[in-house]
């Protein structure tokens, strides 16, 4: 490994030197996600720089190379009865660690459990100037220095090239129960909002197409008692319908159209825009299918109105900014951090705003 | 600046009663919770709004003035410790909650709201705020931020890092930072993760959107007590081993079980070596089986008594002790430093002789309370501030623990910050890369260095000079410096 760690040093080194672009990829499942970069900058594959470094189930941390197949580190935790409790998607077999962390996508359990990020313990990267530098750790609580390695979480592979992560695991729940019920768009933004404010082991949510459907995880008594607190009807496979949601192989996400994410205020009303809209996260996450081009504005500005921000998540033919604007001081602030992590400006540039 | 000409100034804005010059007025100030360090400002001022925090910075910056915030000023590692030719500006008169939104499960309140002080006022609702640090009656909500706290329940429920949904910030330059949202994320960096913890040296955070929980409907606490303290840390590994995320999670070693004892007549097991407490929340049903799983697997581990709570008053009784580690460790010395390192859990035995070790070297008693489930370590040094040189002794004996946690793949702070006092160890846990980043994350937020200046990270100069260097992976640091 050390080898390829050579070599990754040797190329982000050249390319400061050079000034030259590189694009950062892993196994290229997100490739469609963010601002198209130009295929003229030069592919950095992270794949090479691969395997599991740590793992110990009874200290929940494990630590892995980024070039690392995402799916092998599922396989792994759930050979120990383990989890990465985000739930992340992976849109496609050949995602790897370091792709779900840069894109920082969270999967259906994110309202229940926490985002990517929340489970961020340390990051190794390589800086845009080729340092190799190491931020948190692998322990649990750690307050030494600013929180870096959160920092990366969704950055999109702009402020380092991630050579390992550590992340916290979970054990997996023993019992998983799906129920679904008919209901309004209206009241099912309600009725996810009143049920997370009691204690309920509801692990996640989705309404569409006039269906509520929800997911109980826990103890096998503590299923069974909410499942008559709530009533609705169990669902077969409940297993796939989640894995239809959170890999977007659902009918819903079938659409030729521009799919947008608005992740607003979850009991936030429903939201007057044209499209079909699926709703994940206890309101917090809406799914927006919409082919009108004109509605861009007003996509944004109904995000922003209700206490978010909306992202042009598959952009199916649409050719507008990505991700939401930001404000004049937010951008200072950004293309500054920006500089100091990658002073050329040569890690994945415009792949999250065309400004950096 | 004179202190004249800075208070004529600050009265412009600010009324008589929130400028405080006289050296007794000032005084109440001179250090937070960690009181080996004491500094009087120049002026402590008060404000009471976010329009009066932004004419302070904005005089600050004009000036060229330091300024450290401070919340409650309950911080145990100097954080709010104050500048000597700077302005202190506390935020406990904005204690305003501006808003609870029970559905939403959000709670907006003004930084000098106090932590308990949310979940009471969520409490009509079935909701709480999780993260709860052991100075929760008194911290607040901005300094909660600035360090991101954590507390006994953090293991399952989180750090203040995760509870929170976004926070209004001023930087030294007056730009009004809006960062996280009403939603799960936001767009752009997680900014949000990098002003939570940074210790009041990026922003000033004037209002603060937390995420609410529902309180738990049922807790109940098992007690088991080993005759070994390995035995008890390999219990706290069987228990996650079985899948188990328990809600608390604390460990009391032999000489704080005896503290505690004498203190508060708890009943605790005086033949035992450690005391662990295990603690089980959620819905009733969950618990009773999960109670029933712990207990079972303390027996296991080779627990010599096992007591688990079956009326919330007893559950409050055992906890009462390790509550009372703190104060215990008052009453048998004049004196304690409070350690906060954290390690990988499967450490602890060698961790804890480690510490014994030293004990007897430094010739300076060691308490050690222990939130076993997440890994982090608060020995209790016991020391006479009114002897000479034991203060000195009590630093370095601490200095030398959190070198050991990280020579065992831990860290020098697990919830209080580097403040003024872990600076020194900053130096063994980085190298000048990471160093030299934080600086860069410093600046681009306070590029003259204005806020909360000396602290949380050192000067790449005074690692060299302490000549504490880590050397990693056979690199030698600080190539390009000076050596005297």
């Amino acid at each position: 490994m050390q080898v390829i760690l050579d070599q990754f040093k040797a190329t982000v080194a050249k390319a400061y030197a050079q000034k030259t672009p590189l694009q950062i990829g892993g196994g290229g499942t997100k490739h469609f996600y963010g601002n198209a970069v130009p295929q003229t900058h030069m592919l950095l594959d992270t794949r090479p720089y691969h395997g599991i470094v740590a793992y110990e189930p009874t200290e929940l941390v494990i630590t892995a190379r980024a070039g690392t197949q995402l799916a092998d580190v599922q396989a792994l935790l759930d050979r120990h009865g383990q989890m990465l409790a985000f739930e992340p998607p992976f849109f496609g077999e050949s995602a790897t660690l370091g792709g779900c962390i840069a894109a920082g996508l969270s999967g259906p359990r994110r309202a229940a459990a926490g985002a990517v990020r929340d489970f961020v313990l340390g990051v190794r990267l390589l800086s845009g100037k080729a340092e190799d530098l190491s931020f948190g750790g692998q322990v649990m609580k750690n307050v030494a220095g600013f929180d870096v390695s959160r920092l990366m979480a969704g950055a999109m592979g702009t402020l380092g090239l991630l050579l390992e992560i550590s992340l916290k695991v979970l054990p997996k729940p023993p019992v998983d129960l799906t129920l679904r019920m008919a209901m309004d768009q209206a009241s099912a933004i309600e009725v996810m909002n009143r049920w997370a404010g009691r204690p309920l082991p509801i692990s996640a949510t989705c309404f569409t197409d006039g269906m509520l459907t929800i997911r109980l995880s826990g103890a096998e008594s503590a299923v069974k008692a909410a499942h008559v607190k709530l009533g609705g009807e169990e669902l077969d496979d409940g297993a796939a319908f989640w894995q239809s949601i959170r890999e977007q192989t659902h009918d819903f996400f079938q659409s030729p159209q521009p799919l947008w994410r608005l992740a607003v205020k979850s009991a936030n009303a429903p939201m007057s825009l044209p499209g079909n809209v699926l709703i994940e996260w206890q309101g917090g996450l809406r799914w927006l299918s919409c082919d009108d081009p004109e509605a861009v504005e007003r996509i944004r500005k109904s995000a922003k109105e209700a206490g978010g921000h909306a992202t042009l998540f598959r952009r199916n033919g649409l050719a507008t900014a990505v991700f939401h604007p930001l404000d004049g001081n937010m951008m200072r602030i950004h293309r500054v951090l920006k500089e100091k992590f990658d002073p050329a400006g040569i890690l994945n540039p415009g792949r999250l705003y065309p400004e950096f | 600046m004179s202190v004249q000409s800075l208070v004529t100034r600050l009265r412009t804005f600010l009324p008589p009663e929130s400028v405080l010059f006289e050296a007794e007025d000032l005084r109440p100030y001179e250090c937070d919770g960690l009181s080996a360090y004491r500094q009087l400002p120049l002026v402590v001022v008060l404000p009471r709004n976010e329009d009066q925090i932004a004419q302070i910075l904005a005089l600050c910056h004009e000036t060229q003035t330091p300024l450290v915030a401070r919340g409650a000023g309950t911080g145990l590692s100097g954080g709010a410790l104050p500048h000597a030719q700077g302005v202190l500006m506390s935020l406990g008169k904005l204690k305003q909650i501006i808003e609870i939104d029970p559905l939403a499960r959000t709670a907006c309140v003004q930084p000098g709201v106090r932590n308990l002080a949310i979940s009471e006022a969520a409490k009509p609702y079935g909701l709480h705020y999780a993260p709860d640090p052991s100075s929760q009656i008194a911290c607040s909500i901005g300094g909660n931020v600035a360090e991101n706290s954590g507390g006994v329940h953090c293991l399952k429920y989180g750090l203040t890092v995760h509870n929170i949904m976004k926070l209004r910030v001023l930087t030294i330059a007056g730009e009004l930072l809006e960062i996280g949202g009403e939603s799960l994320d936001s767009a752009g960096f997680d900014l949000l993760a990098l002003m939570t913890g940074s210790e009041g040296m990026l922003g000033i955070v004037t209002e603060v959107t937390v995420k609410l929980i529902p309180i738990p409907e049922k807790a109940q606490l098992v007690m088991a007590s080993f005759d070994d303290v390995q035995k008890a840390g390999n219990a706290v590994a069987n228990v996650i081993g079985a899948g188990i995320i328990p809600a608390g999670m604390e460990m009391m070693d032999k000489i704080t079980i005896h503290a505690v004892e004498e203190f508060l007549h708890a009943g605790y097991d005086l033949n035992a070596e450690a005391i662990l407490l295990c603690e089980s929340d959620g819905a009733a049903e969950e618990v009773v089986d999960e109670i029933a799983r712990i207990h079972a697997i303390m027996q296991q581990s080779g627990a010599i008594n096992i007591s688990t709570s079956q009326t919330e008053a007893e559950r409050l009784s055992f906890w009462a002790g390790r509550k009372a580690a703190f104060p215990a460790a008052g009453r048998v010395s004049p004196d304690y430093y409070c350690m906060d390192g954290t390690i990988p859990r499967k450490h602890l035995a060698d961790v804890l002789q480690g510490i014994e070790y030293l004990s007897q070297q430094y010739g300076l008693r060691c308490m050690n309370v222990f939130h076993a489930g997440d890994g982090n370590l608060h020995p209790l040094i016991l020391y006479d501030a009114n002897q000479p040189g034991e203060l000195e002794k009590a630093e370095e004996f601490g200095g030398k623990i959190l070198e050991m946690c990280i020579r065992v793949g831990g860290t020098i702070t697990g919830e209080h910050g580097v403040g003024m006092e872990k600076i020194n160890q900053m130096c063994t846990q980085f190298r000048t890369g990471e160093l030299e980043m934080f600086h860069a994350i410093k600046a681009a937020f306070d590029p003259q260095g204005l806020l909360n200046p000396g602290k949380a990270v050192p000067t790449l100069h005074r690692c060299a000079e302490l000549g504490a260097m880590h050397v990693h992976r056979g690199e030698e640091k600080f190539t390009d410096l000076p050596r005297f």
